[in-house]
């Protein structure tokens, strides 16, 4: 499943990111690696972007950056 | 080639909100340059620092993720650590600084230094809360499984300071061995081998004592980036902001104004009568000075930006507000200075520098005049209390409410739907992401934040002060010149027996290049219901918005001094006839003016600070261009439909 799938307040494995480019490699290059835990922590008022934390740090990210990431609960 | 320059150059590098800047004051202390690399607009910050007796250069990087060049930031840190910038040599040693609370992404920075062949000494800061957090970390460890020199170091209270001035010493003559991570090809096979390097040095020197450690935080934030009350706080906490700037500016603002004032007349009376002195007065000093009189208010709102910074409150506005935004094109961080623009759009503009995309920074500046300033107000106080005072709609409401309401409506509408436009067009470029750190809540360090609002007023003063003196003495010499020896000598006369009268002053207008250029744009302008005088107010407010009034009250000869609210110059606005012996001001001139001050760009410090923040005269010209234009067209829509209506 892709991260804004992974309901709030719960957790997930990295797989793996899709896709080429600037912004998959500046997920990877913020520990968004495979195999690194997260834990989706919150939406913002509009439900966009959304808050998650790993490797005791938050980030926010938008739904579109989010969906290529792909996640196992 | 490393003693090509006898003093050594040492770089600070880290990740943004790792406490690098902190560092960067408590070594260097006040003498820092700051000015900007060559051809961008990335801030270069340079100071001395005494290490091992000896004196050196501790250059500060932009804060950063990574070094892989994909923004101006990146680019810029690289070339400085491989020694292509010009007049910078190679650094002779870089400090790493690195957050102990959030230590594997720190140290991701660092796996990349390893690769630039200067020798790398880590700087720990937060060390203290670090171990608050019950977390337990063993340096000699970490230092050896990295396999560089590892300082703990708490800059705010001076601790570690000298530890880091002896070890940095020390490496200078090292030599290290550039690291490289190639397990496996590509790119994404790197960043991994560099996380894996990082998790196994982690695992021998870090105890975790679980996550509860960024509780508070995550507490805080529950309230403030809550979906309804994080906005309503959001909103509250601006409103606070910009209060506090109008009130506790207009103080030394007032101040400022009289002492140049006070000045002014000093000058005058010690110096004999001349064109000398008359260009000092009137050119220099008052076009300085009516320049200076905003520096109350760009100190105060970095003063507020730098203290929300500081304490991680301005990535939750992004974060709040980034829907909002991302809607016309633009980022989350774009907010802010816009809001600030309100105030001024001086600082404002001078806050882009947050947004990291160039195009989507520039995007914002171009935008940012249109927020009603402080400075149209009185343009709005005298055309609203000379023609709409005291109406009101509905029985109850004034119109001179829903007016001033419309005007900053206005600009707002405009300036979205050009960003809308400009993003589309001329600055495509896909939304910017919005992949942001919601760093930790932090007490702001008093001394990063009173550096960071000396540093941007200074800024402000020096390279903006060059072009709006230019301006000023451009401006003066075409009001002042010709000057007729006959109608000086009269003024002369008349000046001493009757100080009070403006009769030739106003004439001296008249025969000016400025009135003989308001002669010339009349044709242009008389679509808009302005005659030739209203001309002259335009060009000389070109100096700065509230000039207006000051000069049509020497057009209209009711003395230099009367204010926007003054019954003197609302009178004879009323009842000023043209040269046909017309009326001109009727309340729909009156309204086309305004609307032509809220588009208009009409301010000589915000051109300097565009041409200083974009560093490129084409992106001036046309800002000024397009606004000037969109300001004519809306002005000739709003007083020729109001004449179709049948207003007057």
């Amino acid at each position: 499943m892709r991260l804004p799938d992974v309901e709030i307040g719960t957790s997930a494995d990295v797989v793996t990111v899709h896709g080429e480019g600037s912004v998959p490699k500046r997920l990877m290059e913020m520990g968004l690696v495979p195999g690194v835990k997260i834990r989706v922590v919150k939406s913002a008022p509009f439900g966009d972007p959304i808050e998650i934390r790993l490797r005791g740090y938050s980030l926010a990210l938008r739904i579109s950056e989010a969906e290529a990431i792909e996640v196992a609960v | 080639m490393r003693d090509a320059s006898p003093v050594p150059l040492i770089a600070l590098a880290g990740n943004p909100n790792a406490g690098k800047t902190t560092l960067f004051n408590a070594l260097t202390g006040l003498g820092q340059k700051v000015a900007n690399y060559p051809g961008v607009t990335v801030e270069r910050k340079e100071g001395s620092w005494t290490i091992g007796g000896q004196h050196s250069r501790l250059i500060d990087l932009p804060g950063l993720y990574s070094l892989d060049a994909t923004s101006i930031d990146e680019q810029i840190a690289s070339d400085v650590l491989r020694g292509e910038v010009s007049g910078l040599p190679k650094p002779d040693a870089v400090i790493a600084v690195v957050d102990a609370t959030n230590l594997e992404r720190n140290l991701y920075l660092v796996t990349q230094l390893f690769e630039f062949n200067v020798p790398v000494v880590v700087a720990l800061t937060m060390i203290d809360v670090f171990e608050k957090q019950h977390h337990e970390i063993n340096i000699g460890k970490l230092s050896d499984s990295l396999g560089v020199p590892v300082v703990a170091v708490n800059a705010s209270a001076d601790r570690g300071v000298d530890e880091l001035a002896d070890v940095v010493a020390k490496t200078l003559t090292a030599i290290q061995t550039p690291r490289r991570f190639l397990n496996g090809d590509g790119e994404n096979a790197r960043i991994f081998a560099r996380y894996n390097f990082i998790s196994n040095a982690l695992q021998e020197s870090v105890v975790h004592n679980d996550q509860a450690a960024h509780g508070i935080s995550e507490k805080i934030d529950r309230i403030l980036t809550h979906k309804f009350f994080g906005l309503i706080i959001l909103v509250a906490i601006l409103l606070v902001v910009f209060q506090t700037i109008f009130t506790w500016a207009t103080v030394p603002m007032d101040l400022l104004e009289l002492g140049f004032g006070a000045l002014g007349d000093a000058v005058r009376s010690g110096l004999p009568p001349g064109v000398l002195t008359d260009l000092i007065v009137d050119g220099i000093i008052a076009g300085v000075g009516g320049v200076l009189v905003f520096l109350p208010q760009i100190l105060l709102l970095f003063l507020f930006i730098s203290i929300l910074e500081d304490t991680g409150y301005m990535a939750r506005a992004a974060f709040l507000l980034d829907r909002l935004m991302s809607r016309v094109g633009l980022h989350g961080k774009a907010f802010l200075p816009l809001m600030s623009s309100f105030a001024c759009a001086i600082p404002g503009i001078m806050a882009t520098r947050t947004i990291e995309n160039q195009r989507d920074r520039f995007a914002t500046i171009m935008i940012a005049p249109f927020m009603s300033c402080s400075a149209r107000l009185p343009v709005y106080t005298l055309m609203i209390g000379a023609f709409f005072a005291g109406q009101k709609v509905l029985g109850f409401i004034s119109i001179g409410a829903v007016l001033m309401l419309a005007m900053y409506a206005l600009g707002i509408v405009v300036a979205l739907i050009v960003a809308f436009i400009l993003k589309r067009t001329i600055l495509k470029s896909p939304p910017p992401p919005f992949i942001m750190e919601l760093p930790p809540y932090r007490m702001p360090n008093l001394r990063t934040v009173v550096q960071n609002m000396l540093t941007r007023a200074w800024l402000f003063l020096k390279r903006a002060g060059t072009v709006i003196l230019a301006i000023s003495i451009i401006l003066w010499a075409l009001m002042y010149f010709p000057r007729e020896a006959q109608l000086d000598q009269n003024f002369r006369k008349v000046s001493e027996s009757e100080p009070a009268t403006n009769v030739t002053e106003s004439q001296h207008l008249r025969n000016s290049y400025a009135g003989k250029l308001g002669h010339a744009i009349e044709p242009v302008i008389q679509p808009l219901g302005f005659d030739w005088k209203i001309g002259v107010a335009l060009i000389a407010s070109f100096a700065a918005r509230e000039v207006l009034v000051s000069t049509l009250s020497i057009i209209y000869n009711v003395g230099k001094d009367e204010n926007e609210e003054s019954p003197t110059l609302i009178a004879a606005i009323r009842e000023a006839k043209n040269d046909q012996g017309e009326t001109v001001w009727t309340p729909l001139t009156a309204l086309t003016l305004m609307v032509f001050f809220v588009l208009a760009i009409q301010c000589m410090s915000t051109v300097a600070v565009v041409r200083r923040e974009t560093n490129s005269w084409v992106w001036t010209l046309f800002m000024v261009s397009y606004m000037t234009g969109l300001a004519y067209f809306a002005a000739f829509v709003t007083y020729q439909g109001g004449r179709w209506l049948g207003f007057s």
